[in-house]
Order: structure tokens, then C-alpha cells, then sequence
């Protein structure tokens, strides 16, 4: 790599100066300011404050409700991310083998992205609404009576299926310009050889998408612990009975309806200590195994 | 040259000055929609009717929005002078002393005439602290009240005009209708947390906290969970089974008004601010309306039921040249004439004797049948501690709980006594926490 020497050492600083202010003013000193705050016991209005220590982590803990979030996180973000890649790779193949429409076919599954989150919930909630909702109405001809107001299982498909969609489009963007990398004579030779679509798809195209499959990894990981704010809000508002209750959304709820700030603060404290720690796992476990 | 320049400035300083002599008072409000246009006018009617203060109201989302709006502004020095804040923030706002300029002192301190016993005592009993001063401007409050479907109770082979009183004739009378085919549902309710719980509490004469229900300090306890509040959300949760009651949601209950709109269930509960619209959407049948319905095995009930809404807090810390502004507008707006004026309007009830008594001699309750019930009801009993509101710290997520909870009786994990334990128990080391960084 060549390497630009600067004469000056202050020139570097000064071209360096506006992102490192964005990422100090809206990055490091929010995260150090909710990492002080998560060691004090506030009143709603700041005119008490009292140094605790551990103590609202330990209370979290200790806390049913917020071990219940950490299950439903992992499940939520799990059934996200799997069904946001699998629907998108699906997708994106089939485009991929059209001639003549596949712009148009790309176009229109885009479209959802520019859905902001909070409308996108609103649409399901409309769509899936136990009293009002033409899915329920439909389902009920076939004989699933759904009420998703009550029922945690299906307040979770839901909202799963509610974020993913969104994230599908994003996903397919990628996957098709992955597939289109993919020189075509490799698999050509593969037919030639004997190959079927099938042996073409494992052997060929999926280990030459790897790349582009665990960027959208861990991009579509971070979109389900955090992005999915609105979508939850919109839709079950965690409910019922906590079933949908995701982190990012209890910090939200704790911290802004509840006005409890020192837990909110220690609990977005180890939701970023887990994302840190997820990232470094997939950078250094399976990064390893993908191969550029 | 010169000349030109200064007379300019004088000119400019001439425009200026009425706008300067005027004071300005920021006012943040949850009223959106037709609410926020009936408030709007009564600020523009108050900025006309004088010209030493003008109010600037700004709509800052729902009540829950509008109050961490407040309480965020607070923290960076730049609250509004007056803030609405819902009746469940009520214990929050209380124990921030140094944040609020209660109202009692406000009126005193601005030598406004002020007496607190033109008020109707079980709106203010509600926010008023334990010597009896009050702390905050009650603006919109209500109370849940029972409305039915008189078409259906026809078809059904009832009378029209007689809603049930009872818990016992609501399960009859559903009952009937259902078998009779007039509609496949019984009831349905708004508010779980407020009508079915807290109202139905006081309702009763049922305690819902110790130390008069968080009235007598923040070392209040939770005891919601007593024999007759079991017995009423078992019930609920059999009549649920049987399709008698239909769960409209948590929170406000967003399914329960369609429900009751499209002659789906035929008796609703729910605040009487909501008979507006109740009758623009009941365009094909005819709304009866009655009080809440109580156990007649119950001791003590009915009582009297609770109110619901919101009220404005005077914040600390604005310029002193806000508050006589704040003062005035308070006498204003607590006028007969306004008062009446907003209470018809929107079905929120009157907060003052004088402006129910001028309702009644414009002949408002006359023309609009079941426009008073509200008020009879809520007034049928001088309140006893249990039935004089309530008042807990963190009651924002206690009410999440509530419904939590409930949604898990309704989906059988848990019965009503496990299910209101549990409520209890959890409630409880919210208010303790609340109590702690509080004391």
C-alpha cells in the first residue's frame, strides 16, 4: 500500500477533525455519559442523584423481566436475520435468472425500503389487527382463530415478520449485485461438467456470495437488536405479557415512558457490550471461514 | 442622513414595544385532533380577551410524550411554564419539589383570587396533597362510564331503556343477547388498568394501595389483590372463555370502540370523554348510556368511580414575569363560561360546581340525555380513602404491568389471584424504587 507522507502534522488533524467530532458528540460522549448514568439512582427530573454503585445491574440481574428480554432478543433477532437473508437470497436468485424484467422486478422489491419503520409496523398492525385486520378475518375462514393481543407466539411472527420484510429489500440489493459478480462461465463450466442447479447453487454461487452474505450478516444482526425500535412500537408494543419485549425496546420504555434512567442506562451499557461482542465473534470466528 | 436614521429606529422601537410589554407563556399540551382545536380556541379566545400575556400552546404528542418532553427540557433549563401531565404522573410530578410551583402557592403568591372549594371535590381530591392544598390546575378530567346498544337490547327482548346496574344482569343480559342472535358479544372495555381495576376498586370501596391509596406518602404499598378484585377479573376471564367479553388491548384498548361501533358487542365501558365519539360513529343505532355496573353482594358499592385525564403543572425556574401571566390564564380558564364551554364540547366533565350548574341552566343536560351520568357518578358518594383516586410513583409502567398481567390471566398462564399477586409484587418493587431515589 503506498503510504502519503504530510509534512505537517497538523493537516492530518484538521481533515480528520469533523468526523471525529460527529463520532466524540454523538457517539463517545452519549455512550460515556449512559455508561456514568448507569451507576446512579436519578429521580425523573435530575434534582436528586445518588451514587449506587453495581447496584442497578444487579438488580437487572436479578430481574425476570429483563432475563425474559434477553430470550426474547435472541429469538426475535435470530428469526430476523434468518428469514430477512433466506426470503432475500431466494429473491435475488430468481431475478437473477430473468432476462428482460429483472430491473423491474428489482425496482419493485426495493420499494419497501424507503418505508419508513414506524409506517411499516403501522401497515401490519393494520393487515394482522385481531378486530379490524383482513388477515385474521381470512384466517379464521381456515380455522386459526388469531389474537395476537394475547397470544405471544403469534405477536412474535408478527413482529418478526413485520421487521424482516423491511430488511428484505436491503438484503436482496446486495445479493443481486453478488450474483452479478459471479462470473457467469463458472457456472457454465459447472453445467458443462454436469452440475445441476442445485450443485451449481452449493458448490458455486453460495461460497462466491459468502462476502456479501456475512456483511449482511452482521448487518441484519444490528438492524434486529436495534433498528427495530418502531416496528416493536407500532405494532405490539412489547406485549403480550412481555412476549415481544426485545432490549432495545426496554431500554426505551424503562428509560423514556418509565423515566427510570439509571436502569435504562445500565441496561443499554450491556446491550452495547453485547453487540461489541457479537461483532468480534463474527469477525473472528467466521470471517476466518469466508473466503474473499 | 442621520436624521432619517434615528427617527427609523425610533419608528422600529415604537413597533416593537407593545410586543415586548406583552409576556409571553409557553404552554405544552397532549390534545391532538379535535381536542387540540377545542384547546386552541380557548387560548385564542384568552389572548384576545386581553393584552398584557399571551399563551403560545404547542402540541407535543401523547400524554407520555408530552411529559418526558417537559421533564427533558427541565433538565437542559428550558421548560414551559405550564405543562398537561396525565393523572398517572401525577406521583412523579409531586415528589419533583424544586420543579413545580404548586398552584396553591402560585395563586397566592400572585394575590389571584382563588378559592379551592368551588372545585368539585373528586376531581380535585386527585391532586391535592395531604393538608388539603392544591397542586395542580385540573384541565380535562373524566371518568369511564357504561354505554349500550338500545337497538340491540331490543332485538335481544330487553328494554331499551335499562342498561344493566349489576355485574350479574351485564353477564344476563350479554348472555340473552347472544342467544338470541341480537349480537355475538356482550361487552367489551376500554382501559383494563383504569376501568376494570382502578375504577372497579373504588367502585367497591375496595383499597387499591396502603396509606390511602399512595395519598399519605411515598411509602405506599400496593393491595389490589383483595377477594373482590380477584373474583371480578376471574370473572372476566371466564366471560372471555364463554365470548361473553371481548379483550379490546392494552393500554387505552384500541380494539374495544370498533367492537362496540359495529354492533359486534353490545354494552361498552369506557371514559365519558369518548361519547363524542361514540355518537359520530354509532351512525346506525341508538347509544344508551349508563353508570359502571357493581357487585350487589359487595359492601359499600357503588361508591363513587375515580377519574382519569390530565391536569396542568406550573414548572419552577421560568422568568418571575411569567407567572402572574400563568395566574391569570389559570382564573380564565377555570371560569364558568370556559369551563362550561370545554366541558360540553368534548364530554370531559366540568371541574367546577359553577360551570355544572351553568351547563344544567343552558339546558345542556336536557338536550343531551346521559351527558350527566358521569357526574352523577362520580359525585354519588363523598369519597372515602379508597375511592378518593390514587396515587403511586412510576405508575407510567405500573400500568404496564397491569396489563401484563392481565394478558397473561386471558391467555390462561395464570389465574386471577396469581395474576393480581404477581401484579401486586411487581408493582410494589417499582414503588419502592420509586421511593428511594425520591426520599
Amino acid at each position: 500500500m503506498k503510504r502519503s507522507i504530510f509534512r505537517h502534522q497538523f493537516l492530518p488533524w484538521v481533515l480528520l477533525a469533523p468526523q471525529l467530532a460527529v463520532t466524540f458528540v454523538f457517539f463517545l460522549w452519549p455512550a460515556a455519559q449512559a455508561g456514568w448514568q448507569s451507576f446512579l439512582r436519578e429521580d425523573a427530573f435530575g434534582l436528586k442523584t445518588e451514587f449506587v454503585g453495581f447496584g442497578n445491574y444487579e438488580r437487572l440481574l436479578q430481574d425476570d423481566q429483563y432475563l425474559n428480554a434477553f430470550q426474547v432478543t435472541l429469538v426475535f433477532s435470530v428469526a430476523v436475520a434468518v428469514l430477512a437473508l433466506v426470503v432475500s437470497l431466494v429473491l435475488a436468485l430468481a431475478v437473477d435468472r430473468m432476462i428482460v424484467t429483472a430491473r423491474t422486478y428489482t425496482t419493485l422489491l426495493v420499494w419497501p425500503y424507503a418505508v419508513a419503520p414506524a409506517i411499516a409496523g403501522l401497515l401490519w398492525w393494520f393487515i394482522f389487527n385481531p378486530t379490524i385486520g383482513l388477515l385474521p378475518y381470512a384466517l379464521e375462514v381456515v380455522g386459526v382463530d388469531w389474537d395476537h393481543s394475547l397470544n405471544g407466539t403469534q405477536a412474535m411472527i408478527l413482529v418478526v415478520v413485520a421487521a424482516a420484510w423491511k430488511q428484505i429489500s436491503y438484503n436482496f440489493l446486495f445479493f443481486v449485485a453478488g450474483l452479478q459478480s459471479i462470473p457467469a462461465s463458472m457456472r457454465e463450466a459447472a453445467a458443462i461438467d454436469g452440475a445441476g442447479p442445485f450443485r451449481r447453487f452449493w458448490t458455486i454461487t453460495l461460497p462466491l456470495l459468502a462476502p456479501t452474505s456475512f456483511f449482511l450478516l452482521v448487518v441484519n444482526t444490528v438492524y434486529a437488536m436495534f433498528d427495530t425500535l418502531p416496528v416493536i412500537d407500532s405494532t405490539t408494543e412489547g406485549g403480550p405479557a412481555q412476549a415481544t419485549n426485545i432490549l432495545v425496546y426496554k431500554v426505551y420504555v424503562d428509560g423514556f415512558l418509565g423515566l427510570n434512567l439509571g436502569s435504562s442506562a445500565a441496561q443499554s451499557v450491556i446491550l452495547m457490550l453485547i453487540v461489541v461482542g457479537l461483532t468480534v465473534i463474527q469477525f473472528r470466528y467466521i470471517e476466518r471461514r469466508v473466503e474473499y | 442622513m442621520f436624521r432619517t436614521l434615528s427617527l427609523s429606529a425610533l419608528a422600529l422601537g415604537a413597533a416593537l414595544s407593545p410586543a415586548t410589554a406583552q409576556t409571553e407563556i409557553q404552554w405544552w399540551h397532549a390534545m391532538g385532533g379535535e381536542l387540540g382545536q377545542k384547546l386552541e380556541a380557548i387560548v385564542a379566545d384568552y389572548n384576545a380577551s386581553q393584552s398584557d400575556y399571551r399563551v403560545v400552546p404547542s402540541f407535543k404528542g401523547t400524554y407520555a410524550e408530552t411529559m418526558t418532553a417537559a421533564i427533558a427540557a427541565f433538565r437542559a433549563g428550558e421548560q414551559p411554564a405550564v405543562v398537561q401531565v396525565f393523572e398517572v404522573g401525577t406521583g412523579t410530578m409531586m415528589a419533583a419539589k424544586g420543579a413545580i410551583y404548586p398552584v396553591y402557592q402560585l395563586m397566592t403568591d400572585m394575590n389571584e383570587p382563588f378559592d379551592p372549594a368551588a372545585f368539585l371535590p373528586a376531581v380535585v381530591g386527585y391532586y391535592t396533597d395531604t393538608e388539603g392544598n392544591m397542586l395542580s390546575m385540573p384541565f380535562n378530567s373524566s371518568t369511564p362510564i357504561l354505554y349500550y346498544n338500545k337497538d340491540v337490547f331490543e332485538a335481544a327482548g330487553l328494554d331499551r331503556e335499562t342498561p344493566p346496574t349489576t355485574w350479574s344482569e351485564v353477564e344476563a343480559f350479554s348472555k340473552q343477547i347472544m342467544e338470541s342472535g341480537a349480537a355475538p358479544c356482550g361487552f367489551t372495555t376500554g382501559w383494563i388498568s383504569w376501568v376494570q381495576l382502578e375504577n372497579f376498586s373504588a367502585w367497591h370501596n375496595q383499597q387499591i394501595g396502603t396509606l390511602e391509596n399512595g395519598f399519605g406518602g411515598l411509602g405506599t404499598e400496593l393491595t389490589v389483590n383483595g377477594p373482590v378484585q380477584v373474583k371480578h377479573w376471574d370473572n372476566l376471564a371466564r366471560w372471555q372463555q364463554e365470548g361473553i367479553f371481548q379483550y379490546g388491548g392494552p393500554v387505552g384498548g384500541n380494539d374495544a370502540p370498533p367492537k362496540f361501533y359495529t354492533q359486534e358487542c353490545a354494552i361498552y365501558m369506557n371514559s365519558s370523554a369518548s361519547r363524542a365519539g361514540v355518537i359520530a360513529n354509532a351512525t346506525d343505532f341508538e347509544v344508551g348510556y349508563g353508570m359502571l355496573p357493581y357487585y350487589d353482594d359487595v359492601e359499600g358499592a357503588p361508591q363513587n368511580s375515580i377519574i382519569g385525564g390530565a391536569t396542568l403543572w406550573v414548572m419552577a425556574g421560568r422568568p418571575d414575569a411569567e407567572y402572574p401571566a400563568v395566574a391569570d390564564f389559570f382564573t380564565y380558564l377555570s371560569s364558568p363560561e370556559v369551563q362550561a364551554q370545554w366541558h360540553q364540547g368534548t364530554g370531559y366533565l366540568p371541574i367546577t360546581q359553577a360551570a355544572w350548574d351553568l351547563s344544567a341552566s343552558q339546558g345542556y343536560y336536557d338536550a343531551n340525555p346521559g351527558a350527566d351520568v358521569s357526574i352523577k357518578q362520580m359525585t354519588l358518594n363523598p369519597p372515602t380513602p379508597n375511592s378518593k383516586g390514587l396515587r403511586f410513583g412510576s405508575y407510567v409502567q405500573i400500568r404496564g404491568i397491569i396489563d401484563e398481567e392481565f394478558q397473561a390471566l386471558l391467555a390462561g398462564q395464570k389465574t386471577a389471584q396469581e395474576a393480581l399477586d404477581a401484579l401486586v409484587a411487581r408493582g410494589n418493587v417499582l414503588i419502592r424504587e420509586f421511593e428511594a431515589a425520591n426520599d
